[in-house]
C-alpha cells in the first residue's frame, strides 16, 4: 500500500514542495457571516457534474484540489442544509483561487 | 447479508453506542480527524499505521489483525460499528478487512462521519479506555479479495468495475483530485472494465442509495451481469471496498471481490493491456 488516498489533514494542503507547473490547483476558503467555516465539505465536480473528489474543510475553512486543466465546479456542503455550487477554471502552473461565501 | 444486517443509522448509534458488546470504530482517510472529535465511545483505527504491513505492500496478517483488535479492546463476539470520513471510504475498507478475517458482526454507520457532522451531532475528544482482549481471527477469506493475476485473467471474462471518477478512468487524472497527481506509471483503465464511480452509489450526505436505485445503477445502467463473477477496483482499494460493500453486503451478490492492488499496482505493471478514453 502506498500513501494512497490519505487526505491532507482538514482538507488544507500546503503547496510547499509541490511542482505547481505540473499541477492545476484549485484552492479556496469558505466563509459565512464574515467567519471561516470549519465544519463542512468541499466537493469537486467535473463539467458533467460527476463527483471527482471531496475534502473536509480545514480549521480555517480551506480546501485544495489538484485537478486538470478545464472547467470544474466546487460544491460546499455544510450543516444547516447548505449546498452551494461555484464554477472555477483550472490550468497547469497556476493556483485558481475560489473563495466561497455561504 | 442485507441492508438491515450491514447498515445502522445515526439514531441507532445514539441509542446503542453504550450497549455492552457494541464497539464504535472510526477509520478516516484523514487520520487526524478522530483526534479533533469523534462519536462518544469510539476507538480509532489508523488505516495507514494499523492496517498496513510496515514493510511489504500488503495489509497486516492474521497475527497483526489479532494484535490490533486485542489492543483496541474488541472481542470476537462484539458488534463492531465502523464509520469514517469521506463517505465511509476507509470505514468500508476496514469493514472488508473485518469480513476478510472472519468477524461475525460488523456494520457501517450510514453516511459516516460526514452525515454525523452535517446533522450537527455531538463529537467529543475523550478517548475511551477499553480493557485488552484476546482476539482470535480466522484465516483470510480470499473469496472476497482479488489479486493481479486473476484480474488480468478476468479481462473480457468477468465483470470488471472501475469505481474511480470518470476523469481517472479516462486517463485525464492519475489520482483523486484532492491529491497531487502522481502514483501509477500509466493512466487509464483495465480493458473491458465498466466505469461506475463509487459516488453514484451514495447521496450527497454520504448515505447509500436505496437497494432499488443501486440495482438499477449496476444492472440496468451499467449493464453489469450479476450472473458473472465481479471484481471491483479503484486506485488503492478503498473506494472499491465501498462498491464491494454495496454489491456484496447490500445487494447480496456473493461472487464479488475487491482488488486492493487496484490502479497503483495495475497501472505500474509491465506488459499488461491498458485502455485510455471515456467509458464506452
Amino acid at each position: 500500500m502506498t500513501d494512497g488516498c490519505g487526505a491532507p489533514a482538514g482538507g488544507a494542503t500546503s503547496l510547499a514542495g509541490i511542482d505547481i507547473d505540473s499541477q492545476a490547483v484549485v484552492q479556496g476558503q469558505v466563509v459565512r457571516n464574515g467567519s471561516t467555516v470549519s465544519t463542512g465539505y468541499a466537493r469537486l465536480l467535473n463539467d458533467n457534474g460527476d463527483f471527482v473528489a471531496e475534502v473536509p474543510l480545514s480549521d480555517a475553512g480551506g480546501f485544495t484540489f489538484f485537478a486538470a486543466p478545464g472547467n470544474w465546479t466546487v460544491r460546499v456542503l455544510a450543516p444547516g442544509g447548505v449546498n452551494v455550487d461555484r464554477p472555477v477554471s483550472a490550468g497547469y502552473g497556476r493556483v485558481a483561487k475560489l473563495d466561497i461565501v455561504i | 447479508m442485507s441492508r438491515s444486517d450491514a447498515l445502522v443509522d445515526a439514531d441507532w448509534v445514539e441509542t446503542h453506542r453504550s450497549d455492552p458488546g457494541v464497539v464504535l470504530v472510526e477509520v478516516d482517510e484523514d487520520t487526524s480527524a478522530y483526534d479533533k472529535g469523534h462519536i462518544t465511545g469510539a476507538v480509532k483505527i489508523d488505516w495507514k499505521k494499523d492496517l498496513q504491513d510496515p514493510v511489504r505492500r500488503d495489509f497486516v496478517d492474521k497475527t497483526g489483525f489479532e494484535a490490533l483488535l486485542s489492543a483496541r479492546g474488541i472481542s470476537n463476539d462484539d458488534t463492531v460499528v465502523l464509520y469514517g470520513g469521506n463517505n465511509n471510504w476507509f470505514a468500508a475498507y476496514a469493514y472488508w478487512y473485518f469480513k476478510l478475517y472472519g468477524h461475525q458482526s460488523v456494520k457501517l454507520l450510514d453516511g459516516g462521519r460526514k452525515k454525523w457532522e452535517l446533522d450537527s451531532r455531538e463529537l467529543v475528544e475523550d478517548v475511551p479506555q477499553r480493557s485488552r482482549t484476546s482476539y482470535v481471527a480466522r484465516g483470510p477469506d480470499t473469496s472476497i479479495r482479488a489479486f493481479r493475476d486473476e484480474v488480468v485473467a478476468a479481462i473480457g471474462k468477468q465483470n470488471l468495475i472501475d469505481v474511480r471518477s470518470p476523469d481517472e478512468f479516462s486517463g485525464k487524472l492519475l489520482a483523486p483530485a484532492h491529491l497531487p497527481q502522481e502514483s501509477a506509471q500509466r493512466p487509464g483503465h483495465i480493458p473491458t472494465a465498466k466505469n461506475v464511480p463509487w459516488a453514484k452509489a451514495a447521496n450527497d450526505d454520504g448515505t447509500f442509495k436505496s437497494d432499488d436505485a443501486l440495482q438499477a445503477l449496476y444492472a440496468d445502467g451499467a449493464g453489469v451481469d450479476f450472473g458473472r463473477d465481479t471484481i471491483a477496483y479503484c486506485r488503492i482499494g478503498e473506494r472499491s471496498a465501498h462498491t464491494w460493500f454495496v454489491l456484496h453486503e447490500l445487494l447480496g451478490q456473493d461472487n464479488v471481490k475487491n482488488y486492493d492492488g487496484s490502479w497503483t499496482e495495475y497501472g505500474s505493471l509491465v506488459g499488461v493491456p491498458i485502455e485510455l478514453g471515456e467509458a464506452k
